[in-house]
This record gives structure tokens, sequence and C-alpha cells, in this order.
């Protein structure tokens, strides 16, 4: 029993599966604030090998689809499924909601609704570290939707300018809502266009998830001695863009194909294939995170809605005041 | 879209009057493109452009890459260079990386080159608040093109409008944002193709009434209707106004509105600050301060980036009970 990466990454994967699973059933319980609820179900292979391969200190911005990634940083899945539910234990206490999780503790520099939007932010953070001389990466996950926006080159173009610890990692899960890679690219090799800009490129596009974490390691330890590097892992998108979304768009047989190539079930059998755990050790943690998950869920729900008041907050630093409310301001103009 | 050639429907939605509208337009002139994300296969976010791609072709309702500034870009060169593009944004939150090609290329062409040449063409946008999407995805940023000369502005409330007002958007010769509202798209009313009811810069007055003038656009105008009726009861008479269109401005029945009724509130989802309607009570007071028996009152969102928490996001907004409350006050 020397290997003990694969199980630490299968469980990782089978976390933000599972997780992802609760948030479906938030939403189905009409518990989660709103519909706008993008998954990673499929796509755990990403997160979790970059996620691990990262080290403590490391940082990172994520696009929408970013529970996956925040699980695999050690996000607090209590306070996630709060933030989701749009309620006060939340991260950002419940105002952010799903597609702006961030957690400045655990190095979680914010998700993004909008698409390529905290992609320069790594830029300014290893911007940040190099000047301050701490030994840290900052790695943008993006979306391959994201490939197509001006300022990923932009930012690409000035870590290799300023050599700055950046890594750049694109989970290409093959569609942009229902628009397929092939009709948003005319190139698709995500890669050669990284290589241009003198970065060091890696293409993962298979399920083993213990050599894309060595993978991923040279590249973000590159990066720590100034290289920076992209990624690209080549995944798919198992259900909806969102919640509601049935993909009218694509064939039920594209779908079941690709479901097929399950980086779950991979690394399971992997395990068992070669003694690393058996069925039995698999199922105990697996119902593990069943029971750790079924909490979450719990202390979503019971979490505490907002006072009023909390609109107000956070707009400007604690040290000033508060923006007068729209009842104050009428108030007293028709009371004057 | 069944029966495309009726002329007259009792019950349509807002979705299907626009999707009628690009679809009326398109077949009357062989220029129109739409062009944006989702907008062919999938058939647009909100659904505005569903089967256009059926009815029309890949070559004239065009999927693009997830590149708004360039969306917004390349429909401008086109629109110089013979087409009449339709560029939809998905969310009015993306002007945000959009704005240099609206504001400093769009806006300005006409101007900058002498008069030689214009962009003639609608860039059609949705938002407002209401699906708990946060800061990024619920704003109201008309504001912004209200500050930029050279824009037409339209923000339809009703299926008729949205009909004839993108008709309309699609035949002139200025450049038109066109702002939707994601709450909009599954309302109904009434459509009828042959009453030209809704030029630009002509508002609708919805309600007559004596007491106060209620000057509103977008969503908020159903609020307005609900907030009137409950005032109705109220032994209060408000007089209901849709702007529908921002840009041109039609000053004269707000003024003669007020002039009648001598108080108003301005009702907007917008913010209070810098604003569309900090502009419209500004031009009521400079038009009617010598008749107004109370301060203007414009009723907006707060001025705070938009929360997701459900319980927030719902009074960060008017409510409809406030808007009977401070009309009250108004009218004491
Ligand atoms: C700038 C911007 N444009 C459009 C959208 C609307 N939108 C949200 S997610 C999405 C698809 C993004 O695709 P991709 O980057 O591949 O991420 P995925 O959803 O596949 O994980 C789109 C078009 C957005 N949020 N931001
Ligand atoms: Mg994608």
């Amino acid at each position: 029993m020397s290997n003990t990466l694969l199980p630490k990454l299968y469980k990782t994967m089978k976390r933000i599966r599972t997780f992802e699973e609760r948030v479906s059933e938030l939403f189905i319980k009409g518990e989660s604030a709103g519909t706008m609820l993008h998954l990673s179900i499929g796509e755990e292979l990403g997160p979790a090998c970059v996620g691990t391969a990262m080290q403590e200190n490391d940082t990172f911005t994520t696009h929408h689809r970013g529970h996956g990634i925040f699980v695999a940083r050690g996000g607090d899945p209590n306070r996630m499924l709060a933030e989701i539910a749009g309620k006060k234990d939340g991260y950002c206490k419940g105002k952010g909601g799903s597609m702006h999780i961030a957690d400045m503790k655990l190095g979680h520099l914010g998700a993004n609704a909008i698409v390529g939007g905290g992609i320069p932010t790594v830029v300014g953070a290893a911007m940040s570290y190099k000047y301050l001389k701490e030994e840290r990466v900052s790695v943008a996950f993006f979306g391959d939707g994201a490939m197509q926006q001006g300022i990923l080159y932009e930012s690409m173009n000035m870590a290799s300018l300023w050599k700055l610890p950046v890594v750049f990692c694109c989970i290409n899960n093959q569609y942009g809502m229902g628009t397929k890679i092939e009709n948003a690219v005319g190139v698709k090799d995500f890669s050669k266009r990284a290589e241009s800009f003198g970065l060091n490129t890696l293409h993962i596009n298979d399920l083993d998830v213990e050599s894309a974490y060595h993978k991923s390691k040279d590249i973000i330890d590159s990066a720590r001695k100034f290289k920076p590097g992209f990624i690209e892992i080549e995944c798919y998108r198992f259900y909806g863009h969102a919640r509601m979304d049935k993909s009218p768009y694509r064939d039920e047989s594209e779908e079941s194909e690709k479901r097929k190539l399950d980086p779950i079930s991979f690394a399971s059998n992997q395990m068992i294939k070669n003694n690393i755990l058996d069925e039995d050790d698999i199922k105990k943690i697996d119902d593990d995170i069943m029971i750790e998950m079924d909490k979450a869920m719990e202390f979503a729900i019971n979490s505490p809605i907002n006072e009023e008041t909390e609109i107000f907050k956070d707009v400007y630093s604690e040290n000033d005041p508060l923006p007068v409310s729209l009842d104050e301001k009428i108030n007293k103009i028709l009371n004057n | 879209m069944s029966d495309l050639n009726q002329n007259y429907f009792e019950k349509i939605t807002y979705r299907d009057a626009l999707r009628l509208a690009m679809h009326d337009a398109m077949q009357e002139d062989k220029n129109i493109i739409i062009m944006g994300e989702d907008v062919a296969n999938y058939g647009g976010a909100y659904g505005a452009t569903k089967d256009l791609l059926k009815l029309f072709g890949k070559e004239r309702v065009i999927d693009t890459p997830i590149s708004e500034p360039a969306i917004v870009g390349a429909a401008v060169g086109a629109a110089m260079s013979g087409l009449r593009p339709i560029a939809e944004l998905m969310y009015v939150d993306f002007f945000g990386m959009s704005m240099d090609q609206i504001a400093n290329q769009l806006a300005k062409i006409r101007y900058m080159f002498g008069g030689q040449i214009s962009a003639p063409m609608v860039l059609r946008t949705q938002g407002g608040t209401g699906r708990s999407g946060g800061a990024q995805h619920s704003q109201s940023l008309e504001s912004w093109i209200m500050h930029t000369p050279g824009l037409f502005l339209s923000m339809p409330a009703k299926p008729n409008d949205a009909y004839h007002l993108l008709r309309h958007a699609l035949k002139i010769d200025n450049p038109t944002i066109f702002i939707e509202h994601k709450l909009l798209y599954n309302t109904t009313g009434t459509l009828d193709k042959k009453n030209i009811g809704a030029p630009f810069g002509k508002a609708n007055i919805l309600r007559k009434g004596e007491d106060v003038s209620i000057i509103s656009y977008s969503r908020m105008i159903n609020y307005a209707e609900k907030a009137s009726e409950i005032l109705e009861k109220e032994n209060i008479s408000a007089e209901v106004i849709d702007l529908r269109t921002l840009y041109p401005l039609d000053r004269e029945t707000i003024i003669n509105s007020v002039k009648k009724t001598k108080r108003a509130l301005v009702l907007s989802e917008s913010y209070y600050t810098s604003s569309v309607p900090s502009e419209i009570t500004s031009i009521i007071f400079e038009n009617c301060y010598k008749v107004l028996k109370k301060p203007v009152i414009r009723y907006t969102a707060e001025d705070t980036p938009v929360p997701v928490a459900p319980n927030l996001e719902k009074n960060y907004i008017p409510t409809i009970e406030k808007i009977v409350e401070y009309t009250k006050k108004v009218c004491n």
C-alpha cells in the first residue's frame, strides 16, 4: 500500500462530484439562490490534479464553473453550499452566490461570472509575490470559452514579459453553453497559442489523474521559478450548461458515449486493478463523503438569511459610512 | 412561431413579439443578419432568436465565439459596409468589456468622420434583477448609454412596443441600443402589427390620472400599473407614463403630464445617482418647478451592487408596496 496519491486524488474527485450533486438537490428543494448553477460533474480530473499539485500558499481565480476547484483547494462544503443558497453563513455572506465564491484565507481570489474576468487577477497577484519575494504561484482557471477572450492574451503576454509565477489553466469541456468548440474556434490547438507567448505548455487528454498530477506539478513548479505556464485539460460537461439546461443542442448518443469517459470510475478501477484499494475501501471513502455532504446540505438549509441592512455593507470600507438607503433619502425629502 | 402572417395577436409573449419583429424585418431586408453568442443553435439565452436559424440559415443567423468587444466591433464594421446587423450581448453587464466599441466606436463613427457614414445596427441585450444572477448578471446599465451622445436607446415594456420599436430600429439610420428585461420575456400582451403605435421618442400614457405622474420604463412599468390600481382604491388617481425610448426622450409628454398633476414619481431599476431617473427628475424640475406641489421623487435601485441572496435582491429594487407608500406621501 505505498500508493497514497491515487486514493487522495480519487477522494478529491469524488468529493467534488458528491458536492455538485448536493448543489443540484439544493436547487430541487427550492433552496438555492436562483438557477445559475454551473456544475463540474465529469470535469473533476482537472481541479483534482492541478488543485493538488499547487502548494498551500498558492492562490487562484476560477470561472463560473468553479465549485470543483474550490473543493479541491480545501473549500468548506458547509460554507460553500450556504453561499450557493444565498445565506448568511456563506463564504461571501450570500451576496456573491455560486458564481462569486471567494475565500482569501484559502487563496481563492474569486470566482467570476464574466467569462475571462478573473484571468488578469493572477497576473497582478504574481506581480505582488515577485515584488514581495514570496514563493507563491497564482493559477487562473477558466473554460474553453475564455480562450476566445482578448484579455487572456493580454495577460499571457504580461506573464511572459515579466516572467511571473503564473499558470493559466483551461478546463476544456468542449462546450461554451450550447456552442460546440468546433463552432467557436478556427484552430483548436490551444497549446500553440500559449506556446507563441513563450509559456510552458501541457495538454492533458486522458483519464489518468495520477500522471496528470505529476505533469501539472512540473508546470506549477516551473512557474514558481518564474517560467509561466499553460495547462489545457480536455474533458466533457456531463450535463447541461446550468441547472435548467437540458442540452437539446447535442445528441443523447454523444452524451452517453462521452459520459463513459468518467475520471472517477477510471480512478477507482485503477486502484482495484493495481491492488491499491479494494472495493470495500472505496465504498468506505464514498460513504464518508456522503455523510460529509449531507451535513453540508443541512448546514446550508438551516443557515439564517441576512438582515436587510446587509445590502449596504461591503460597498465601501467598514471605516466609511454605509451608503444611505433609498428609504432614508426619500423620506428625508418628503418630510422636509 | 405558428401564424407568422397573422397581423393581430390577442396574446403574445414579449419574447415572441421580438422574434416576430426580427423575422418580419429579415424577410423584408435581406441585409439584416443576427450575430451573438448562442443566438443560432440555442436560439438565444432567453429564447428571443429561437428557430430563426432554421428559417434564415447560418449565413444570416450566426453563433459567435465568446468575444464581446469583437462581436460589437464587427457589427459596427458590417454596418458601415452594407449590412444591417442585429448584434446580441447575452447580458447587459457585458457592456463592461464592450464599452470601447459601443461608446468610442459605434456612437462616434458618424460625428468623427464628418457625417460620411453611419453604423445602422441594433445592439440587443437584456438586463435587470430577479434571477439571483448577482452583481455581474443583474445590472441596469441604460444610464451608460444615455450618457453617450450618438446612440438611440429603447427599453420597451410591452410586446406591442417591443415589436414596433425593434422594427423601427431596423429601418432608421442611427445605431440603436435595445435593452430588454430578463423577467419580461414571459409576460404577455396584445400585438397589432398594423398599428405602428410606437415610434421612437413618443412616450405612451398607459393610464390617465389627475393627482400624480408616475414616469417609468421597462419592467418597472408593470409595477407602476399595479401600484396605480391599488392607489385608485385609495382615491389617488395616478397617471402612468411609459417612456419606451430614452433617446429620443419624449420630454413634452413628461412635462405636460407633470404640469397637469403637479406631482411626480420617477420609477426605475437603474441607480439613484447619476442615472436615467436623475436626468428625468432634473428635466421635470427645470420645466415644472413653478407648479410642483412636492419634490419630485426618484424611486430606483439602491446605490450598491446587486446581491445574490433572494431576500436582499427583492428589496434591492423598488417594491409595489413602497411605490404605493411614497406616492401617497407625494400626494399628501
Ligand atoms: C463575458 C461573458 N460572456 C458571456 C457570458 C455568458 N456565459 C456564461 S457561461 C458561458 C459559456 C462559457 O463557456 P466556457 O468558458 O467554456 O465555460 P463552461 O461553461 O463550459 O465551463 C457563457 C457564454 C458570460 N458570463 N460572460
Ligand atoms: Mg466550456
